[in-house]
């Protein structure tokens, strides 16, 4: 049998004044198992703790129980303590006699009497201990990050910066994200693209960044420190070693589709490069609108191509990709617009989004930052911006708040201001949000100094009369109905996650909350973890963020990515499940109850991957032939203790 | 009957409700000394058959903690808990056995009070209801 040894602490009088703990010390001395036993003033203290040692030397102890606070203080102290002198870590179990008994007793009887209980059962529950090791696997020093936008960009500089290979996988051509495509950024305003430009270039030059644009990650296999992502790089169709960047190929080509990069207010070619600094800088053929799948209907492209780049026979490649951990950074999309009849978006061109506006104000934009409304190119002399526009409406759109929009319009207003002074620009808001460092500043001085119009309250509808729109609302501050005559409308649409990453979410099992926007493992504590081990989110995918959020939590994730690549393996605790093979009826009810993939059917005996058993005991408890059991809290062990409390 | 102290057995998950049971500690919350606790990593790991060994092995009530829906720290495990308790509510009755002798509660680990008002209104259930016998099984739940 075990040689037991029970430490009972007095902790100073926290313990001793409620509990007797001599007596304890005496009536548990010929309970079955226990050879030593002692109490003293502080068991965590060094003397405590050498008392301990010397007693497990001296009477040959295989584990002790130690009668003190909550396992959550000192449950590491002890296991450090028994390690130095060989014994296992797991070969110790505290009896939580404070937090849960002294502590909330009064009467020392009743206290002394439920202590006894609790040392017991921590006994029985030691005498079953296993000795333990932790559960280690290789780990693969690779990182994929998915999504180039400034999240992504900055994830991967840091992580190659600290000398481990990044695979990046962008959906669109180019990395950059929406971020290229703003003008300036607040509160600083500085332009983006001039902040942007030159890590889009770093990440397509660093060494340690392997760069997939134009390609999505179909499936991750595997589990933390040994993933296996199965990426689908479509073809660009030009050969960017072999294009000199002439641009013959898009004058030749005759296919004229919407811009995305200027979000349908200019148009480009099915060959195109889809913005200036774009990074794989060449061109791409669109495949949906290309005419050269039928090289008998066009080929204008290819014919026009000297260097011979453009070649219409490359296939979609399907590229797999070993790695140790994965960082989501899917950014997000705009709320649909086409939700919000009432607003006339699509029905009359002077009603913009705000990504939109944003491409008006861009040097890089189709009116080459001059400020003209789309209907007839003339210069608006006033503007409503409707703040809030699907979010914060539980009953008909999204009930979250997008967090940027007060800023962003703000910036829009300000911006207007400055290439039309003597423009007038009305905000309909529900609050102002400004809780960003010198946000508050920046609104203050933008209503004091430009003269912007804020109006609490909700436009109801949106029409157009003549040339110019006419904007219907409440002004919920004085109750009064208003009416707005204006020559732009621009909507500052709720941000959602993007379309990518809800169906990457679903195949890679990663739990979202109810707008679709990740979830993290703690929403204080580990903001950057997903629950799901090896995968770290930063950005706009776990929920609405401005840029600066954005590049903290990039830089967050790279740090825990770091953290973890520093380790020679990987390893985890080994409290886990365990099966019986010679139980195992191989019923796979088990297999169906794990949140986390780790029961799996081998020879017809549902067997546990160390790796990816998390602990939890779901499937112990669903196992009806008894074969499952958790390491350290078998079912033994509970009906022991169980029988032991009932005494 | 008058001093009939019954004998309680706690699950809590380590995630929260245990969690929430130390802050009565450390806020020096009072609540009767009658049940003992048994910590496991998630409430899903509470198999029936424990529950019914602690009914056979003579305890007056079973109170099982876990974290609130949505919180659990192992995605889903506390659903499964409370579909095995709901059934294992109605094995009880019909056993004989009063269904409100198994007390499922949600209890965060920030909401220590919440655990010290469950605790003193189960123990004084319990107690109301006397030693369990298998004939206390009162009318059949839903
Ligand atoms: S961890 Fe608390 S119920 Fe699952």
């Amino acid at each position: 049998m075990k040689k037991i040894g029970v430490f009972i602490c007095h902790c100073g009088v926290n313990i001793k004044d409620t509990v007797d703990v001599e007596r304890l010390t005496e009536e548990l001395a010929d309970y079955p198992g226990v050879v030593y036993l002692e109490n003293y003033m502080f068991m965590c203290s060094d003397p405590g703790q050498n008392l301990i040692k010397k007693a497990i030397a001296e009477h040959k102890l295989d584990g002790i129980v130690v009668a003190a606070c909550s396992p959550t203080l000192h449950e590491s102290t002890f296991q450090n303590a028994i390690e130095e002198v060989d014994i296992n870590k797991y070969q110790m179990e505290i009896a939580n006699i404070r937090e849960q008994c002294s502590w909330v007793h009064n009467v020392k009887e009743d206290a002394t009497l439920k202590a006894k209980l609790i040392i017991k059962s921590a006994i029985e529950k030691l005498r079953l201990n296993e000795s333990l090791i932790p559960v280690s696997a290789p780990l693969t020093k690779r990182v994929l990050i998915i999504g180039g936008g400034i999240t992504g960009i900055q994830a991967a500089l840091d992580i190659a910066d600290g000398g481990y290979e990044v695979i990046l996988v962008e959906k669109k051509p180019s990395i950059g994200g929406h971020m290229i495509q703003l003008s300036e950024t607040f509160p600083t305003l500085d332009c983006s693209q001039c902040i942007l430009t030159p890590k889009m270039v770093q990440a397509g030059k660093n060494k340690n960044i392997t760069l997939y644009a134009n390609s999505e990650v179909e499936s991750i296999e595997g589990f933390m420190g040994n993933f296996t992502a199965k990426i689908i790089r479509k073809p660009q169709y030009v050969d960017p070693d072999k294009c000199t960047m002439c641009d013959d190929c898009t004058s030749a080509c005759p296919v004229v589709v919407p811009d995305e990069y200027n979000e349908g207010l200019s148009f480009r070619k099915a060959i195109y490069v889809p913005f200036p600094q774009a990074i794989p800088s060449s061109y791409t053929i669109d495949m949906e609108h290309c005419l050269g799948f039928e090289p008998i209907a066009c080929g204008e492209c290819r014919e026009a191509c000297e260097p011979d780049a453009i070649n219409y026979d490359v296939k979609t490649e399907e590229i797999s990709e070993k790695i140790g951990a994965v960082i989501i950074a899917t950014g997000y999309d705009l709320y649909p617009v086409e939700n919000m009849a009432e607003y006339g978006y699509g029905k009359y061109p002077d009603v913009l989004i705000g990504l939109q506006f944003e491409r008006i104000l861009s040097a890089t934009g189709p009116t080459g930052g001059v400020m003209l409304r789309p209907s007839d190119g003339t210069v608006p002399k006033n503007i409503v911006f409707i703040q809030c526009s699907g979010s914060r409406d539980p009953e008909r759109h999204l009930s979250h708040c997008s967090k940027i929009c007060c800023m962003y319009t703000l910036k829009h207003a300000k911006l207007y201001k400055h290439k039309v002074p003597d423009g007038q620009s009305y905000i309909f808001y529900i609050d102002i949000r400004s809780g960003g460092k010198r946000y508050e500043e920046f609104i203050q001085q933008a209503v004091s100094e430009e003269g912007i119009i804020y109006i609490r309250g909700k436009v109801a509808k949106v029409y157009k009369e003549g040339d110019k729109m006419i904007v219907h609302g409440m002004d919920t501050l004085t109750g009064k109905k208003m009416e707005i005559e204006t020559d732009l409308v621009v909507l500052s649409q709720g941000i959602v996650p993007s379309e990518g990453a809800r169906q990457l979410a679903k195949s890679l099992k990663l739990s979202t909350d109810e707008a679709g926007f990740l979830i993290e493992a703690h929403p204080k504590l580990r903001p950057l973890e997903s629950l799901q081990s090896g995968f770290y989110l930063a950005g706009a995918a776990q929920g609405p963020k401005d840029i600066p959020d954005a590049v903290a939590q990039a830089s967050g994730a790279a740090a825990k990515v770091l953290a973890l690549m520093a380790n020679d393996e990987i390893s985890h605790e080994p409290v886990i499940a365990y099966v019986d093979d010679n139980k195992c009826s191989g019923c796979g009810i088990c297999i169906g109850i794990c949140p986390y993939g780790a029961r799996v059917l081998e020879n017809g005996i549902a067997i546990v991957n160390d790796v990816l058993c998390e602990g939890c005991g779901a499937c112990i408890s669903a196992c009806p032939s008894g074969a499952s059991q958790q390491r350290n809290l078998t079912d033994d062990q509970i009906n022991n203790m169980i029988k032991v409390i009932l005494g | 009957m008058s001093n009939f102290e019954p004998k309680i057995v706690c699950f809590l998950c380590k995630w929260c409700t245990y969690s929430g049971a130390d802050l009565d500690g450390t806020s020096r919350l009072k609540y009767p000394p009658n049940g003992v606790v048994i910590k496991t990593m998630c409430s899903s790991r509470i198999d029936p058959e424990h529950i019914l060994y602690a009914f056979q092995q003579g305890t007056d009530g079973v109170f099982i903690g876990g974290c609130h829906p949505g919180d659990c720290h192992y995605q889903t495990g506390n659903y499964k808990t409370q579909r095995r308790v709901l059934l294992l509510q109605k094995l009880l009755q019909q056993m004989g056995i009063n269904f409100e002798r198994l007390q499922l509660e949600w209890i965060s680990a920030s909401e220590g009070k919440k655990y010290a008002n469950k605790i003193i209104e189960f123990t004084d259930k319990i107690r109301e209801l006397g030693p369990v016998s298998r004939m206390d099984g009162k009318e059949d739940i839903e």
